[in-house]
Order: structure tokens, then sequence, then C-alpha cells
């Protein structure tokens, strides 16, 4: 077995980018996600990597851009006001069906916001955030083990189907240290026919572009993009389900909530309450599927959020509003206690939603 | 099944993070399930840092330390901030050269260490909070006190591991205080 080591979220998420094969990083600091620009700073040239500090958030996603474009496995990283900065290169990343990894370790908001730990950015990735009909994979890790391992997934699933991945973390995960092992990375690599590496006068020029004037042209090109969406919402939904078997509620929360979500869900069993979590790994696609099937087991839901509940929407629609569902939250950087949590968990068994 | 809560806390410079980070190596070691997690930002910056160590038999739930069962306070604020929050029967850990108030709870273990003074008359004035680490190791059930070397050599960079030794002395004044 692999040595258990402690580490930060994010020095975890750096290692694991440089495992699975990345060895393009560009980026711009913003606390609380420096440890990321850091870690490569020290080890890219070591790697026969690039480690570049651009001149700002927006030059640096269309560095990630220009290097997707080559065909390289290329990551960024930055928080909430940063990530915004980005959204403009992300829609065009889309339009142009290249694969990059995106890091945003959330902190409060909106406008510059704090720096304490957030999930405000739920609608903002999962829903665009960019202009444009465009989704990304949108990957949410709860323990600094999961910053590595869906790290190396994002990379994997970019490759896979040509897109965005985006790891929607936050500062807490971001800060913290646990153990982790490396030991499961499972590598995956594609080929890049598409990728602008030169014809050698061989083959005839690859473009990668976002510019279609024809609108039945674009309109193709939109409906194709969708068909690998569907695949995508079709394949990989990934989540946990905890203490689900005999639950009479059920807790969504993902990323740090989801932790917090846990030690309630003991306390309150310990009161007698059927309670489980269902915590989305993938929160785009959605796992929908196993919150419908749980709506026919449950009385209601409870949302738990660091944010004004914006996961909640999602909730609802793919329980299709069968069960009631209340939003147990905190915002600008507070977390819930597994207090607050376990009072809402106490009403949802009263029929209080 | 045991589960320590530890809330190590001070002013930034005090070492409050390196010490939270030697326990929790210290967990990690032993094969137990473990979490750090710094208070970080402006508060930071000349303001009180503290960090929330968690070790346990089986996996940690959240990381964020709500009611610590050990707290350690190497200054007035933290004392003042986070003294009612500690469980009772839990124990707390004051470093009586730099606070001289007395805690005001009689439902908790309240072990006053002149940290402070005590490295400065070793010769390692930077390591009180060393010394209190000692004694919370002492405190803590479950996690041997032996090994101390080989647990800083997981995380003291080779460059300064001419500092291991002077650590482990401040971590037994502690223990034998």
């Amino acid at each position: 077995m692999a040595e258990r080591v402690l580490m930060k979220g994010n020095e975890a998420i750096a290692e694991a980018a440089i495992r699975a094969g990345c060895r393009h990083y560009f980026g711009y600091p913003i606390t609380p996600q420096t440890e990321i620009a850091a870690y490569m700073a020290k080890k890219m040239p070591k790697i026969g990597g690039i480690f570049l500090q651009a001149e700002s958030e927006i030059a640096s996603i269309n560095m990630v851009y220009g290097a997707a474009a080559a065909g390289m496995r290329v990551m960024t990283s930055s928080s909430s006001p940063g990530i915004s900065l980005k959204t403009e290169g992300l829609s065009y990343i889309a339009g142009s069906d290249v694969p990059a990894l995106v890091i945003n370790v959330q902190r409060g908001g909106p406008g510059l916001g704090g720096i304490q730990p957030s999930q405000s950015d739920y609608f903002q990735a999962t829903k665009g955030g960019g202009h444009g009909d465009y989704r990304m994979i949108v990957l949410a890790p709860a323990s600094v083990q999961e910053m590595a391992s869906l790290t190396i997934k994002g990379f994997n699933l970019a490759d896979k189907y040509r897109m965005t991945s985006m790891i929607l973390a936050d500062g807490t995960i971001g800060q913290m240290m646990e153990p982790i092992t490396f030991e499961d990375a499972e590598v995956e690599t594609y080929e890049k026919p598409w990728a602008l590496t030169g014809t050698k006068g061989e083959r005839k020029h690859n473009i990668v572009n976002s510019l279609y004037l024809k609108p039945e042209e674009l309109e193709a090109k939109n409906f194709e993009r969708y068909e690998r969406y569907r695949a995508i919402e079709e394949n990989e939904p990934m989540w946990e389900e905890y203490m689900m078997e005999d639950a009479e509620i059920c807790v969504a929360a993902f990323g740090i909530a989801s932790r917090v979500a846990k030690n309630a869900i003991v306390a309150a069993r310990a009161e007698g309450i059927k309670v489980g979590l269902i915590r989305p790994i993938t929160l785009w696609p959605f796992p929908s599927k196993a919150f419908l099937s749980a709506a026919d087991r449950v009385k209601g839901f409870v949302s738990v959020e660091l944010n004004m509940g914006q996961m909640i929407e999602d909730v609802r629609l793919a329980t299709q509003c069968k069960r009631p569902v209340s939003l147990c939250n905190r915002t600008g950087g507070m977390i819930p206690s597994p207090d607050q949590v376990l009072e809402s968990i106490r009403n949802a068994q009263k029929g209080v939603f | 099944m045991k589960t320590t809560q530890i809330l190590f806390a001070g002013f930034g410079g005090q070492g409050v993070l390196f010490a939270g980070k030697f326990l929790a190596y210290k967990g990690l070691v032993q094969d137990k399930q473990v979490s750090w997690l710094p208070s970080y930002g402006p508060e930071m910056r000349g303001g009180t840092a503290n960090c929330s160590v968690i070790i346990s038999d089986t996996p940690v739930g959240s990381p964020i330390i709500t009611n610590p069962d050990m707290l350690v306070a190497m200054n007035l604020p933290s004392l003042q901030k986070f003294v009612g929050s500690v469980v009772p029967g839990g124990h707390i850990f004051v470093d009586s050269t730099l606070i001289t108030a007395k805690v005001d709870r009689t439902d908790v273990q309240v072990h006053y260490i002149p940290a402070t003074q005590m490295a400065k008359d070793a010769g390692f004035s930077t390591l009180a909070n060393m010394i209190l680490a000692g004694k919370v190791l002492k405190e803590t059930d479950g996690i041997r006190f032996e090994g101390n070397k080989e647990t800083l050599e997981r995380f003291i960079p080779a460059k300064k591991a001419n500092l291991i030794d002077i650590n482990c002395k401040a971590l037994q004044a502690g223990y034998d205080y």
C-alpha cells in the first residue's frame, strides 16, 4: 500500500494534476487557492513543465485555451472573483471543443466578497457563467483524497468529451490537511487528432475556432455538442449515498456541507430519526436519477448549502417536486453547524419544510 | 472508538499551525484518521491564528470544530473567544506566562503551563508551542508519546533537520511538567 501523507487540499490538486500528465499551468494568485500555483511554481520547472503566472486571470485562461488547442493537458486555478474573469475564456473553450481543467476554490461573493469558504458559485459552474449554449463537467470534492482523485478524473473526462472539467471546491477543503495516498490514480489518455500540432506537410491543417457566422452551421455545432452532453448525463453522474437504505428524510449536500451533514445525520440517527444523505460528486451532470428514486421512498429533502439556496433548484427539478425540499444554509463565508443541520432534520421529521 | 478534537489558538507567529500539524502527524503515524484545518486570511497576519486538529479511530466527518475536547490558548483573546466552547470534562491548556487570567469554569480540567518562560529558560524561546503540544499528548488517550523524532522527520524539511532535537526536548519538557 502506498504511504499515507498529510497534504493540503490545494497541494493535492497540484500533485494529482502533475501525476495526470499536466505539464502546463497558467494562473494568477488569489486566496484561498494560491497553494496550487505555489506548488506548480516549485515542481513544474523540475519536470520539464511550464508554470506561468500571467498578468491577469483573463490572460491565463486564454493561455489555457491556446495550450489546449495544441493538445496539451493544461489547467488553471482561481477562486470565485477570478473565475468570473475567466468565464469569457470558458465560453470560447466550450465553443472550440477543446479540453481543459479549471479549479475553483470558492470564497464568499458576490463581487470581491470575502475570502472564507463558500459554495455560492454553484449556478455559475453548473448553469453556464459564460455566454452561449454550453456545459462544463463539474466535480465537487468533499475530502483531500477526492481533491486528488477528481482532478485526475477531471482531466480524463475533459479529454474524453473535449470540454472543460471544473473542480468546484471551497476554501475549507483547499486549506485543510488530511491523509492521502496516490495509489488509485487511473490516468487515461486520448488521441487528439484535432489538435494543432503542425501538419508536417502530411495532413490537412486543423482549425480550432469558435466563430460560425452561418447560423445553420452554428446550430449544427450546438446540436452535436448537446448529443455529447446527453451521453455525459447518461454515463457520468457520480454520487455517494450514506445511510439511505431505510431513510425517511434525505439530506442533499456536496463538498464541505456534506461533511457537516454527516455529523448531523449521526446525531439524528442517535435520536431515532431515519435520515440519510445523497452527496452529488458530479454537480453537472446532476445525479437526478438517485434523487428521483429517493423521492419515492422519503418524506422530504433538506438541502444543505453554503449559499442562499442554489443546488436546491436542481433537487426540486430532479425529484419533479414530488416531495418538499427545505433549505439549511449559511452564506458569505459562514458554514452551517452540525446543530443547525440537525434542527432542520428534526423539522423535516415533524413535517416542517 | 474515540475521537479527540483539539483547537490550538494564539497569535500569528507563535507556531500554533505548526504544533497542530505535529499533532496531526502523530495521529497519522499511529494509523489514526486525522484532519487539520487552519484559520486563514487577514486574521493570520498579526491577529489571532488557530487550527483545528481531529484525531479519530473512525473517519473524520466535519473538520470544523465547534466544541473542542482540548483547547490550547497562547493568548488572552483566544482564551476568551473559545473558553466557553470546550466540552464539559474537556481540557484547557493555558500559557500562563502570557495569560494571567484564570479560567472560571469548574467543569473542565485546566492546565496552567508557563510555556513561554520555560522555553526561554531552556534556550529555545520559540518553542512554547511544542511545550504545550507535549502536555496535550500526555492528556490525549490513544496516542503514544514515543516516536516524536520519527514523526517530526516526516514533515520537517532536511535543511531544518537540526531543529528536530530541540523540538523533542520541548515536547518532553511539556510532557514532564
